[in-house]
């Protein structure tokens, strides 16, 4: 056999793999990394006068404006997401683990219903919300007549905004947290009641620590899109509850200021970015301990 | 060396009238059950006879249908896991793969609150001899360093009674070999009650103390590993522990010590010591190894039992030769001689005599099944 027919066949599969790659590393650069660096251009565009006209530029001022205009907005986009993120691990964390050591031969049903939302539109499901959460809703009324409501409504308040994040984010949560949670070898658990742990500390220093992976896609997956939602403060907030995303749709949309609009884009991605790694770097080693 | 050989005295272990039912069918089926503290004791049987439920009744991990446990004086049945004296060396070793071997040793400790847990781990490592291993995690072990880690984290808190459910049952022949010698010696050395499950008779027998033969949730037979493999009492035993020749006959007299067992026409001595049949109706049995072969015309030492036959099959298995001899009633019994002689080995077709001390003969209940047992053997092992 001569070597060029030895090699031709390894040759072909390696030129076979990177045409497989292709369609992916074209997607990226098309609908990712183009638009990123026109994102960028354009956050440092200048202003020629007339309104929506911007010409090219390196216009730094735009940032500052961004920040100090609107870091109100930043930071309740941050808040209201890191809340909506705690509160959707506290009620997925339960959920998740039922259906992943307990449910049996309902396992395949709950997770369809826990999907089952998706089938409907993000903004329909939001609307909805509106309904259920109205001044003249069953909750609303059950609530004011316990006296629980500080301003006497849910609609229109931060709480409406954060009860709709954690909603429409709790499957992002539930999914990889049943992941993590399946994988883990119910013999473990025996191990630990085995070793005198009792089943408060089982859960401490086995089940959880072997979840973390779960908790930790489950948080980024859920506060990511979160920080960065309009739709949950435009709908279910009042003015006075906007977030980050409501104030870059503004801009966009109405003042058509599209260098504020490139500016705070990028501002959200990079702060998201430094909390992500920080993040990522305490749980990693935590998960040590 | 100090070894942590324990303080205090090991209690005994009992399991009364304990069954277990799994949806009608009994895995367990009323055990009773005393295992003397200290001692190496083996369950042994077939796959799926309730071992590891019977394990795990005793570590809390599951409850019993009925029954009673105690460790000494103190009843443990209704205590739940955590709280039981006995600790559990699981098949799989279930070793908590986000700690290291030094944290997954002491985790036992420090649940019980142990404030310094430094000393006693490293000398625990050192027994199993992986303190080089200290702060590996599970995975960057062998199987056989992973399975000496399981032992040491269950070792480490002293229990009463030591639960091992095949423990070495994912290692390969000659680790497992390695293995039951180190579990052996550990065992002497801190004296601790080991249960040992498996269903490797050969494990069983050069490990344990006592054997208990546990058939379909019972306890076929209990005894030192030398008492149930020469004396069976029943022929799930006498097949379940390496090969046996049976043969039903009647018990027709005697004299002394020894009765008189014919089998279709030819006549056997047993000793009465080692007949377990009830009534008259009783099956003769003999090991393979205990029969020598003579030639045709050969003298037989005096007294012994003696049989002539044809060989039809003969297989060279290194220590010893296998051979089948065809006896007069058209069975084949199966002999095992030890490669002595220089001569010739026998041939199939040849006319031989076989022989055995009327002490190596045992009569089993005529209403036994000479197959059971059968098939069930680990091969190989
Ligand atoms: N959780 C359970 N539910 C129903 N039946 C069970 C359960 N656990 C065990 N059994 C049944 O009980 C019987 C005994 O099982 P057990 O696990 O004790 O066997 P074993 O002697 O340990 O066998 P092996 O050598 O294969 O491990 C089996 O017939 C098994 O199918
Ligand atoms: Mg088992």
């Amino acid at each position: 056999m001569t070597i060029a027919a030895a090699v031709g066949p390894a040759r072909r599969r390696a030129r076979i793999a990177y045409l497989l790659l292709l369609p992916g590393v074209a997607w990226l650069a098309i609908f990712f990394i183009i638009p990123l660096i026109s994102l960028f251009f354009t956050s440092l565009q200048v202003s020629t006068g007339s309104s929506g006209k911007y010409k090219a530029g390196f216009n730094w001022r735009n940032y500052v404006e961004a920040l100090s205009e609107y870091w109100e907005f930043f930071l309740r986009a941050l808040i209201y997401a890191g809340i909506a993120t705690v509160l959707a691990l506290v009620i997925a964390y339960p959920l998740a683990y039922f259906i992943a050591l307990k449910a049996g031969r309902w396992r395949a049903l709950m997770l369809v219903l826990v999907v089952a939302p998706f089938f409907a539109s993000f903004l329909l499901r939001t609307y909805a919300w509106k309904t259920i959460l109205a001044d003249d809703a069953v909750i609303t009324q059950t609530l004011n007549a316990l006296h629980l409501l500080p301003d006497g409504r849910i609609l229109n308040t931060s709480i409406a905004v954060i009860a709709g994040l954690t909603y429409n984010f709790l499957p992002f949560m539930i999914l990889p947290l049943y992941a993590a949670l399946d994988k883990i070898d119910p013999r473990l658990i025996e191990a630990g009641s085995d070793l005198y742990a009792s089943p408060f500390t089982t859960f401490r220093k086995v089940t959880w620590p072997l979840s973390m992976p779960g908790v930790v896609a489950g948080t980024l997956l859920t506060f990511i899109p979160a920080a960065g939602d309009y739709i949950n403060a435009e709908l279910l907030g009042s003015t006075k509850d906007k977030m980050i995303g409501n104030a870059i749709q503004t801009n966009f949309i109405e003042f058509r200021d599209y260098p504020m609009a490139s500016a705070l884009s990028f501002i959200l991605m990079a702060s998201i970015l430094i909390i992500v790694t920080v993040y990522i770097r305490r749980a990693g080693t935590e998960e040590l301990v | 060396m100090s070894e942590p050989r324990r303080a205090t005295p090991v209690e005994d272990l009992n399991l009364v009238k304990l069954s277990k039912i799994y949806g009608g069918l009994a895995a367990v089926d009323d055990l009773t059950l005393t295992i003397p503290g200290g001692s190496f004791f083996a369950l042994l049987g077939p796959s799926g006879c309730g071992k590891t439920t019977t394990l795990r009744m005793v570590a809390g991990l599951e409850n019993p249908t009925s029954g009673q446990m105690f460790v000494g004086a103190q009843e443990i049945t209704d205590l739940k896991a955590y709280k039981r004296p006995v600790n559990t060396v699981f098949q799989s070793y279930a070793l908590f793969p986000h700690l290291d071997i030094f944290e997954n040793v002491a985790f036992g400790l420090r649940r019980r609150g142990v404030k310094d847990v430094t000393g006693p781990v490293e000398r625990m490592l050192e027994l199993v001899e992986l303190t080089s291993m200290a702060r590996r995690k599970p995975g960057q072990l062998s199987g056989g360093q992973q399975q000496r880690v399981a032992v040491a984290r269950a070792l480490i808190n002293e229990p009463d009674v030591l639960l091992l459910d095949e423990p070495l049952g994912a290692l390969d022949l000659k680790l497992r070999r390695q293995m039951q010698i180190e579990l052996k010696r550990i065992q002497v050395e801190v004296g601790t009650t080991f249960v040992h499950v498996t269903h490797d008779q050969e494990e069983a027998m050069t490990m344990a103390d006592t054997i208990a033969v546990m058939n379909q949730g019972r306890i076929e037979q209990l005894g030192a590993p030398t008492q149930i493999y020469e004396n069976p009492a029943t022929a799930f035993v006498a097949n379940f522990l390496g090969q046996c020749n049976l043969v039903p006959g009647q018990i027709t007299g005697g004299d002394g010590d020894n009765a008189v067992l014919s089998a279709n026409g030819f006549n056997f001595s047993v000793p009465r010591s080692r007949i377990h049949a009830a009534g008259s109706s009783a099956i003769l049995g003999v090991r393979p190894e205990k029969i020598t072969m003579y030639w045709a015309d050969e003298p037989l030492p005096a007294g012994h039992n003696r049989l002539e036959g044809t060989v039809t099959d003969v297989s060279f298995t290194g220590v010893s030769t296998q051979y089948l001899v065809k006896v007069p009633w058209g069975q084949e019994l199966v002999v095992f001689e030890q490669n002595l002689s220089l001569e010739e080995l026998s041939r199939r077709g040849e006319h031989v005599q076989i022989g055995w001390a009327p002490g190596h003969t045992f009569a089993l209940d005529g209403a036994e099944d000479i197959t059971a047992g059968m098939g069930s053997h680990v091969v190989g092992a």
